[in-house]
């Protein structure tokens, strides 16, 4: 049995150079920027700000220069990501392609695909969405069935994708469809495409959150066509790259910091009006913090080695998505507060906001129940 | 003694598991638990050079590092290991850091409590002690008590011989002793001004005591992972391997995250002690191990069901130590409210500032 070893990880100086960079720049962009739009983490959408960090440099850091990328090192990429979730940087509109989309092309799609894409991810223009669940399909993935069928140059596609998020946004989605039916063997006749979603024959409608934000969405395919040229890898090779796809989704720091504009709040209250029981909580809160960053940052260690940290980055993914959503609880049970969505203080607001969202941290890029069958998996139980 | 300094640290770690493999057998651990001294695992650590892992080669020890530390101190908590290895690992540091000979057999270190205090007096030329320290791990067993006791206000580290004491015995839930020591002017073999790398204050033996018991914690719940999925996948009912069951799957992938949170909080904390200033890692990692070891506790009986409630089934080694444990040396509410108010008093600006760059 393997027992997950999660190895050390010191930053080489440069990465640190650069936080420094990357800490003045959201200085000044973040500026007067409230907790409660902070606590929005990647699911704030600002396509001027991805711009300005495509300008930095900051988006496509490990990818090679002449797809526009930078060639640094994991690790630097890591701290540029760590800061801008610890500050709450409205990251949404590039967060996505930098983390999947792009290395998705960069291994699998053709040059043409890599020449025309990468290099404007990279600059921070080019928005991606993810279409993978269905109405039918969730964490039963492999189950989808939409279908891509073979026409004159290309593919028709007919079928509907859900919880599309920021569909109604992006230029582009990287879509799961169905190109042939094996029977008894759904993992075989999927094939990943590059879809144009202002093309016609795509309606994408609006799902509102139970909070009454607008983040996600239903896409519907009717007739639409999807040129040869737009098809990711070969055909039926789909299976095997999602999974690699959701691999690259995993491994990021994104999983234990989107209650952090929370756990600040609760600080700055305990320097207001210090508590026994609220101080335990930040140093419990904090303890669990500090570990799930060096959990977080020995996956990255990982990708630096040339390793492939998927058990490990499925692992941090729980654990890290328990603490998220453990912050509210915690905070509603310490205090007597009730939370708000725009009136009160910060405090109430933020714990509004998040509260609301907290259901979706376990459900996202794979759910809890998924990611502890990986692990079961893991160690030699399935 | 062949010393593991230089060696690397994963033949260490082969070295050191396999002596426990070996020698800390389930007849070991019921024999040390009725108050048998396990005299061959105690030498054979000595014959290793593992049990003074941290003091310098010139002074009779192996001069390697804290992360060496911890590849021993962890294994032994792997492996149930009935002995105070932990303890003289911590006790010789003090010792050779205040430039003090390391006496040879198994050490121990006082107070063990926050609320415990200890004095030291001139007697002419020579030092006296007076104190009482409750809980002191293994206090009838070591050979030396090193104690950290104040004299004239200032932090010094002695060393007294075991007998110098009035002791009441006393033990932990997994029957390793826990003694009350009262000393009244007892003599004091010798006695120097408490100092090591980063300034050591009076807390220094509740700190590297908290520091060697979250690696302990961190390798009995890797026992726990590790006996739970061998449990799972051998144990049969309903016509298949109990870790066939999704409800047990995913308990288990519970148990095998807090082990890998605890692990690397344990060992992160162990780095930092290498530079000294390690208070801020030592209380995440006992707080981490601690919440992790309750938690798995749970997890591991509740996947052993009844058989590994019973005496006879080894689950219980582990168990009950992290039960034990996990109290030791300030317990997760206790360094939690101290980490709390430290990052309090930073304040919330300085927060993620002080994380990454620590």
């Amino acid at each position: 049995m393997a027992v997950f070893h999660f190895a050390l990880t010191e930053l080489p100086p440069e990465a640190e150079s650069l936080r420094a960079e990357v800490r003045d720049f959201l200085a000044t962009e973040l500026a007067g920027r409230t907790a409660v739009r902070r606590a929005r983490s990647w699911g704030g959408w600002d396509p001027e700000f991805s711009r300005r960090v495509g300008a930095r440099g900051w988006i496509g850091m490990t990818w090679p220069k002449r797809y526009g990328g930078h060639e640094r090192s994991f690790l630097e990429r890591y701290v540029v990501l760590e800061e801008m979730l610890a500050a709450g940087a409205p990251v949404g509109a590039h967060w996505v392609a930098d983390r999947q989309s792009g290395p998705l092309l960069l291994r699998f799609g053709t040059e043409a695909q890599r020449e025309r894409f990468v290099p404007a991810i990279a600059r921070g223009e080019l928005a991606f969405a993810i279409g993978m669940s269905e109405p039918d399909s969730g964490s039963d993935l492999a189950s989808i069935r939409t279908r891509a069928v073979r026409t004159d140059g290309g593919y028709v596609v007919n079928g509907t994708k859900v919880w599309t998020s920021n569909a109604h946004r992006a230029q582009y989605a990287i879509a799961l469809f169905r190109t042939a039916v094996v029977p008894d063997k759904k993992h075989e006749g999927l094939t990943q495409f590059l879809v144009d979603l202002k093309s016609p024959g795509i309606t994408i409608r609006p799902i509102i959150n139970l909070a009454g934000s607008h983040d996600f969405n239903e896409v519907v395919f009717q007739e639409a066509f999807v040129p040869e040229d737009m098809r990711v890898g070969a055909e039926g090779d789909g299976w095997k790259q999602v999974t690699t796809e959701l691999a690259f989704e995993r491994s990021g720091p994104e999983r234990y910091l989107s209650s952090m504009a929370l756990l600040l709040e609760l600080i700055r209250e305990q320097q207001r009006r210090p508590t026994e029981r609220g101080a335990a909580l930040v140093g419990r809160l904090v303890a669990h913090m500090t570990t799930l960053r060096q959990m977080s940052l020995s996956v990255a260690g990982m990708l630096q080695a040339g390793e492939n940290p998927n058990l490990e980055a499925a692992l941090v993914k729980d654990v890290g998505t328990v603490f998220e959503q453990e912050i509210p609880e915690a905070v509603h049970a310490l205090l007597d507060l009730e939370p708000t969505i725009d009136t009160g203080d910060m405090l109430a607001q933020t714990l509004g906001y998040l509260v609301q969202r907290t259901p979706s941290f376990s459900l996202r890029g794979g759910t809890r129940e998924v990611l502890r069958g990986i692990i079961a998996r893991g160690l030699g139980l399935r | 003694m062949s010393p593991p300094a230089g060696e690397p640290r994963a033949l260490l770690g082969d070295t050191v598991g396999r002596l426990f493999t070996g020698l800390v057998t389930k007849e070991a651990i019921e024999a040390a638990e009725k108050g048998a001294w396990p005299d061959a695992l105690w030498q054979a650590l000595e014959e290793g050079g593992l049990t003074l892992p941290l003091v310098p080669e010139a002074q009779g020890g192996a001069g390697g590092t804290w992360l060496d530390a911890h590849v021993i101190v962890r294994a032994a908590g792997r492996h149930a290991a009935p002995v105070p290895l932990a303890e003289t690992i911590v006790a010789s540091w003090l010792l050779a850091g205040a430039g003090l000979e390391v006496p040879l057999g198994p050490l121990t270190m006082a107070p063990v409590r926050r609320e415990d205090r200890l004095r030291l007096r001139r007697d002419g030329g020579a030092w006296r002690l007076d104190g009482v320290a409750a809980r002191v791990p293994w206090g009838t067993r070591a050979a030396h008590v090193v104690a950290v006791a104040e004299a004239d206000g200032r932090p010094m580290v002695a060393v007294v011989a075991a007998g110098a004491a009035a002791a009441t015995p006393d033990r932990n839930l997994a029957l390793e002793p826990r003694d009350t020591l009262a000393w009244q002017g007892a003599a004091v073999r010798a006695a120097a001004p408490l100092a090591a790398p980063g300034g050591l204050g009076a807390d220094a033996v509740m700190l590297h005591g908290a520091l060697v018991r979250s690696a302990q914690m961190a390798g009995a719940l890797e026992s726990l992972l590790r006996q739970s999925v061998g449990y799972a996948t051998e144990r049969r009912q309903f016509g298949r391997p109990i870790g066939n069951f999704q409800a047990i799957q995913h308990a288990l992938a519970v148990l095998a995250g807090h082990a890998a949170a605890a692990g690397i909080a344990a060992e992160r904390a162990f780095a930092a002690a290498e530079g000294g200033d390690c208070a801020f890692e030592v209380a995440a990692a006992k707080i981490r191990a601690g919440e992790a070891a309750g938690a798995c506790a749970s997890i591991a009986h509740q996947t052993h069901g009844a058989i590994g409630f019973t005496y006879e089934h080894a689950l219980h080694f582990s168990t009950r130590r992290l039960w034990s444990w996990r109290a030791e040396f300030g317990s997760e509410s206790a360094w939690a409210l101290a980490l709390g108010r430290h990052v309090t008093a930073r304040g919330a600006d300085a927060l993620w500032a002080d994380l990454t760059a620590r």
